[in-house]
């Protein structure tokens, strides 16, 4: 059963278990300090596609497959796929899980899609609507510089506050039968506008809705961070990152100790040369399906908060001048003994 | 939440490393004065293989365009360009950049309506400024003749 508690905290009370994980990545990703939590990295680019969208795409069925391989499970077993990605339309998204015969729901949360799906598709386990689902979502640099950017070979300086797309996608597989690694909760974000134009600091324009949704995940359990081996958040960067301490420190809140960003965790941002750090909807998708899910099943963590940040802009609004509207998901994650 | 946009906005500027201006202008500086002084060498060169100054100024273009246009399709411009800024960007070397990486990057989506339709994207404005500019320098050419 669901129990709402507080103004927006789902709590799974029957349990909604993952069941597998899967995280495949790019070349960039796979020489990252996060390489060996990886299930398969691609050396080529184009995944032997021949463009980078149908690569994105080849990017998400690996991913789902590998997971459903995992949890020796078919496309059969799935009630519900929810997906989404970066681009245009959700085309990574539904050209990935087309061939699949399974009904599928797309979703957009820019980079927060991860927790979003994840966080939907638990809905839909606990309150008895489906048995198995999967969320899936990706991201792939060369196909989001050239929609939100310009052509990858333009030649161009970035911003120091500028972040890198990971090429990567990420797949759950989530259920209502027992498994170690457990869906404990849901908490879904408003959108947050703090006025941040610039489409090159997106971690800026993020962390505000981070902040608010992890405080409202507090305000809503009575939880602190203290309870919690870990809170991840998608991809802040450096920038979005310390400015969410900051704003979490006018609330009351202290998330340094315990607080890494997917983001800043997938890169090593002086060899790798990324900026700011990560992101992408296969930033937090793949750590959480690749490092956190294995973290949870070998019970080196026991309790953590997912909060997927996804700044929910597109080109034509960045022309028109408008101000980045962001937004974030938060999933709560535990490890059940004895399983 | 306590902290308003206002706040906000000094905060972010606070936490937001600038662009390092004077790494840049340097890197600018240098590669730019570079490729002007092959330019000027390349010049010279076509100069004394018997052009004339105008031809030869043209045959300098054309090999710039046709180096940046192999660079850009080796992928080795844009790295170049991350560090050298302006230096790649203001030369003709820039432009050549701007016609050839759409044209790549856009062949997957047809000849027609990807490859030749895009390839103006990045390069419009400058045509566009550059042909109002030398119609109004030509307007303002016929005016100070005519007095």
């Amino acid at each position: 059963m669901i129990k709402r508690t507080g103004k927006r905290t789902l709590l799974f009370q029957n349990g909604v278990y993952m069941r597998a994980a899967a995280a495949v990545a790019g070349k960039k990703e796979g020489e990252g300090p996060l390489k060996s939590w990886f299930d398969k990295i691609f050396e080529d680019e184009y995944m032997r596609e021949d463009s980078f969208e149908k690569a994105e795409s080849m990017l998400q069925k690996e991913a789902l497959q590998l997971a459903l391989k995992k949890g020796h499970l078919s496309h059969d077993h799935l009630q519900y796929c929810f997906a989404g990605d970066l681009l245009n339309q959700c085309i990574g998204s539904s050209f990935g899980v087309r061939d699949l015969g399974v009904p599928f729901l797309g979703l957009y949360g820019a980079c927060s899609t991860m927790a979003l799906s994840l966080g939907i598709a638990s809905v839909f386990v606990e309150g008895g609507a489906a048995e198995t689902a999967a969320a899936v979502t990706s991201s792939h640099f060369c196909s989001s510089e050239r929609q939100f950017r310009f052509p990858l070979e333009y030649g161009s300086q970035r911003t120091p506050t500028a972040q890198w797309t990971v090429t990567a996608a990420g797949a759950v597989i989530v259920s209502s039968h027992k498994a170690p690694v457990k869906v404990a909760s849901y908490t879904a974000g408003e959108i947050v506008d703090f006025g941040v134009k610039d489409a090159n600091n997106m971690g800026a324009a993020m962390a505000p809705a981070a902040a608010s949704t992890l405080l409202h995940y507090f305000e809503d359990t009575g939880q602190s961070p203290s309870d919690f081996d870990c809170i991840f958040t998608g991809d802040l960067g450096a920038v979005g990152t310390s400015l969410l301490y900051e704003l979490l420190a006018r609330e009351g809140v202290d998330l340094s100790k315990n607080h890494r960003d997917c983001g800043l965790m997938i890169f090593e941002r002086k060899r790798q040369d990324v900026h700011a750090g990560g992101s992408g909807c296969g930033c937090i998708g793949s750590v959480l399906s690749g490092y956190i899910f294995k973290n949870l099943e070998a019970g080196k963590l026991r309790r953590v908060l997912c909060c997927g940040t996804g700044a929910l802009l597109s080109t034509v609004s960045t022309g028109q001048g408008e101000s980045i509207p962001s937004v974030a998901h938060c999933v709560e994650l535990t490890r059940e003994e004895n399983i | 939440m306590k902290t308003s946009k206002q706040e906000y906005e000094q905060m972010v500027k606070k936490a937001s490393p600038p662009s390092p201006t004077l790494k840049n202008c340097a890197w600018a500086f240098l590669v730019g004065g570079a490729i002007c002084t092959v330019g000027q060498l390349l010049k010279t060169a076509y100069m004394d293989l018997g052009l004339d100054a105008d031809a030869a100024s043209a045959g300098v273009s054309v090999t710039i365009i046709l180096v940046t246009a192999i660079c850009t399709g080796f992928g080795w411009f844009d790295k170049l360009a991350k560090h050298a800024g302006a230096g790649t960007l203001v030369p003709i070397s820039g432009f050549a950049n701007a016609m050839v990486s759409p044209a790549i990057e856009f062949k997957t989506e047809g000849v027609v309506l990807g490859l030749c339709a895009k390839l103006f994207s990045i390069a419009g404005p400058v045509l566009v400024f550059g042909i109002t500019a030398s119609v109004v320098y030509g307007v303002i050419l016929y005016i100070v003749n005519m007095i």
